[in-house]
């Protein structure tokens, strides 16, 4: 027995001091020679827009000397699961992407993230109302470069098989659409339920419709669903699910893996819409052979307006990424963040069609017609809600999708959405 | 004598604590903290996480679901694996070819097999599909793995296919521990082959045949990979596991406090079943150990 309880001393002993060794950083800003170090956290790792972001760094450095910026390039997923690691250990990097709401909230709450809003109030007023998603308090604590809007891409070929001449403007002509398309054996939406997301974007959507965005801000802010709105919201779209538009087998579709997905469905003529966001393009190019996604017959219109809805019929959801920099980056980090968003940076951001840039002075410049369009779009909205399952966080919004993702699924009604977002809002209390 | 076991178990007990004790008791730590995954663990809640994941019909359901899948297991695969370990048992043209297909299963990289069946069980373009199509039947509207009362059952059709080779290679090694005289003496007292499988064979197997169902059972309690990649615990919480909704709730919803709940629970109910079922079915295999250690001592 006394060995053992020697062993246990001897084992916790050595745990300690591997622990030690492995938290051994101390946090320093600076390299041996002396320069100031920025470490830049990216998702751009492939193609023109990695050697994009490299190049920028370049002249980031020559720009300043005694700086260096320190760039990785990593795939989406990959740069996820490292940031939240980074934030556990205390180690973020100086600069790295935001997604804003209420991920960033809990950012802010942790004091990781530093405030900008006194230090480029000039890069702040340029970006113009784009930047809600990204304050706090009415303070800012992240750039946004790139803000997409959400809607129905459609192919055209399909729709005109079908004998619809004009994309759906209301919920009923969208029924309509949906009766007409199933009456030429074509299927009409395909949703990949099975990630959950894409499924409540038709409830926010028909939330933004019914509910009117004072509703919608002080929802945001306080986490109050009690507002009729959003139960009405819930009929709408169990009524949509109703009329069976979807795909076989939605309740498992992926979003974007694979041909088989909702997004491989649309761009291999298996269904004739999806909802999806200003990625869509992007994402079929990359499961068609051509790599042309639908080509031509690429189409988009906005998410149908709903009768005696209170909310706006052109308000537009939608999303996006901002440069945010960490509370204890060096201040070159800052300048950098705003040298990301001077007109020259997202000119060439958006010639390269990586985004729907936010400084309006690029808008002219993006080139993809598809992307175009949809600048147009989100810069006539009245408002742009950034997509609720990031704007409440990722315990309510998860929670808020499982339950619509359960709707989908015929298993819960509009008031159990309501209540599920509610428990899960008041647990964070 | 002492100082020598130290030096030789020192590493192995370093590993343990580091790899295991350590994340038990962070685990349990963090259980007691609401907690985002990031910054200092101030907010201290008690038991109330348990409380969460306990009244939370998701997770209820889920551990449902483990228990139909550690009885469904062990139902389905060991009389399966019990008559294919039977027929390979016997000498047979392509003996060794059949065996390694029997095998092949178990040795594919789960995630591998976990999206090769998700490609086959796709609803209408899947083989599955297009092949029940040629007979004239036809699949589930939302797919195998889209239908809500059918998806548990397809993973766990999935989970036996995987599987099943640990089975049968198992029982085969079992197998070669029985002695044939018992064979031949029952055949000179006029037993059937039936017979002598029954009276001799799997009662000989025994040992085996627990010390696999253990297994089964405790990879059954923990499955994690094969569901995620197949249905991520969907379609409407039809197939999550406790490992499923733990991930959910943790790294995807950051509830890193009702997720590491969710986790002791998960591991407090994998260690009552490994300890009953040591007391109550092992004990017959380590009580033979037992005389043999005191001689030696």
């Amino acid at each position: 027995m006394r060995t053992a309880r020697f062993a246990t001393a001897v084992a916790l002993t050595a745990s300690i001091g591997l622990l030690t060794a492995c938290g051994g950083d101390d946090g320093s800003t600076t390299n041996a020679d002396g320069d100031v170090v920025i470490t830049w956290w990216h998702n751009a790792n492939t193609g023109e827009g990695k050697t994009f972001y490299d190049d920028v760094a370049a002249e980031f450095e020559a720009e300043h000397p005694g700086v260096v910026v320190e760039v990785s390039a990593m795939q989406h997923e990959d740069m996820l699961t490292k940031l939240d690691a980074a934030f556990q250990s205390g180690e973020a990097p100086s600069l790295y992407m935001e997604r804003g709401g209420g991920e960033l909230q809990d950012h802010v709450e942790a004091g990781l993230t530093k405030d900008l809003t006194d230090l480029v109030p000039e890069t702040i007023d340029s970006i113009g109302g784009s930047i809600a998603g990204w304050q706090v308090d009415d303070r800012t604590y992240g750039l946004p470069f790139s803000v997409g809007v959400v809607g129905f891409w459609y192919n055209k070929a399909l729709f005109a098989d079908a004998g619809i001449d004009t994309p759906p403007t209301t919920v009923d002509e969208f029924d309509d659409a949906v009766a007409q398309l199933k009456d030429a054996g074509i299927t009409p939406v395909s949703v990949g339920a099975g990630d959950k997301w894409p499924a409540a974007h038709y409830w926010y959507y028909f939330a933004m419709r019914e509910c009117s965005e004072q509703v919608l801000s002080d929802a945001v802010g306080t986490l109050d669903f009690s507002d009729d709105c959003f139960v009405r919201a819930g009929g709408d779209l169990e009524q949509l699910v109703g009329t069976e538009p979807f795909n076989a087998g939605f309740l498992s579709t992926p979003a974007q893996s694979g041909p088989t997905s909702a997004s491989g469905l649309l761009a291999t003529d298996k269904v004739a819409m999806e909802l999806a966001g200003h990625w869509e393009p992007g994402v079929m190019q990359g499961l068609t052979e051509d790599e042309q996604g639908l080509g031509d017959d690429t189409g988009w219109f906005a998410f149908p307006s709903v009768d005696g809805g209170e909310g706006a019929p052109d308000a537009a959801l939608g999303g996006g990424d901002a440069w945010a920099v960490s509370q204890d980056a060096p201040d070159e980090a800052v300048e950098l963040a705003e040298y990301l968003l001077s007109d020259d940076v997202q000119k060439r951001f958006a010639e390269l069609d990586m985004g729907l840039p936010t400084n309006s002075s690029a808008s002219e410049f993006v080139a993809d017609p598809a992307l175009a369009q949809l600048l147009e779009v989100r810069d006539a909205a009245p408002y742009v809600q950034l997509y609720f399952d990031t704007a409440f966080g990722p315990s309510v919004g998860g929670a808020m999708n499982d339950e619509i993702a359960l709707m989908f699924a015929g298993q819960a009604g509009p008031q159990d959405v309501v209540d599920a977002t509610q428990a899960a809002a008041d647990a964070e209390k | 004598m002492r100082l020598e076991i130290l030096f030789f178990v020192a590493p192995a007990l370093c590993l343990f604590g580091f790899f295991v004790v350590w994340p038990i008791a962070k685990a349990i730590q963090f259980s007691l903290y609401r907690w985002k995954g990031f910054g200092p663990l101030v907010d201290f809640v008690g038991l109330q996480n348990y409380v969460a994941v306990l009244q939370n019909e998701v997770f209820t359901d889920a551990l449902v679901h483990n228990l139909i899948i550690v009885v469904a297991s062990i139902a389905l695969q060991l009389p399966l694996g019990l008559a294919i370990a039977l027929l390979l048992n016997r000498t047979m043209w392509g003996q060794g070819a059949l065996r390694t297909i029997i095998f092949v299963p178990y040795v594919l990289a789960e995630v591998i097999a976990g999206v090769i069946w998700f490609q086959l069980l796709q609803p209408r373009y899947g083989v599955v599909d297009t092949l029940l199509a040629a007979v004239g039947l036809q699949g589930p509207e939302q797919g195998w793995l889209g239908d809500p009362r059918y998806a548990l059952a397809t993973v766990i059709v999935v989970l036996t296919w995987k599987y099943l080779g640990l089975a049968v290679i198992l029982f085969l090694a079992g197998l070669q521990g029985v002695p044939p005289e018992l064979h031949e003496a029952a055949q000179i007292d006029g037993a059937s082959w039936w017979q002598s499988q029954r009276s001799i064979t799997i009662p000989l197997l025994g040992p085996t045949i627990r010390t696999w169902a253990f297994l089964s059972m405790i990879g059954s309690l923990q499955l994690f990979d094969m569901v995620w990649i197949l249905t991520k615990g969907g379609p409407a919480n039809s197939t999550m596991t406790m490992a499923t909704f733990l991930i959910t709730e943790g790294t995807k919803r950051q509830n890193y406090g009702t997720a590491a709940a969710a986790s002791v629970i998960l591991f407090v109910v994998a260690l009552v079943m490994a300890l009953l079922y040591q007391r109550l079915v092992l004990r017959r295999d380590t009580a033979a150990d037992r005389p043999e250690k005191k001689v030696k001592r």
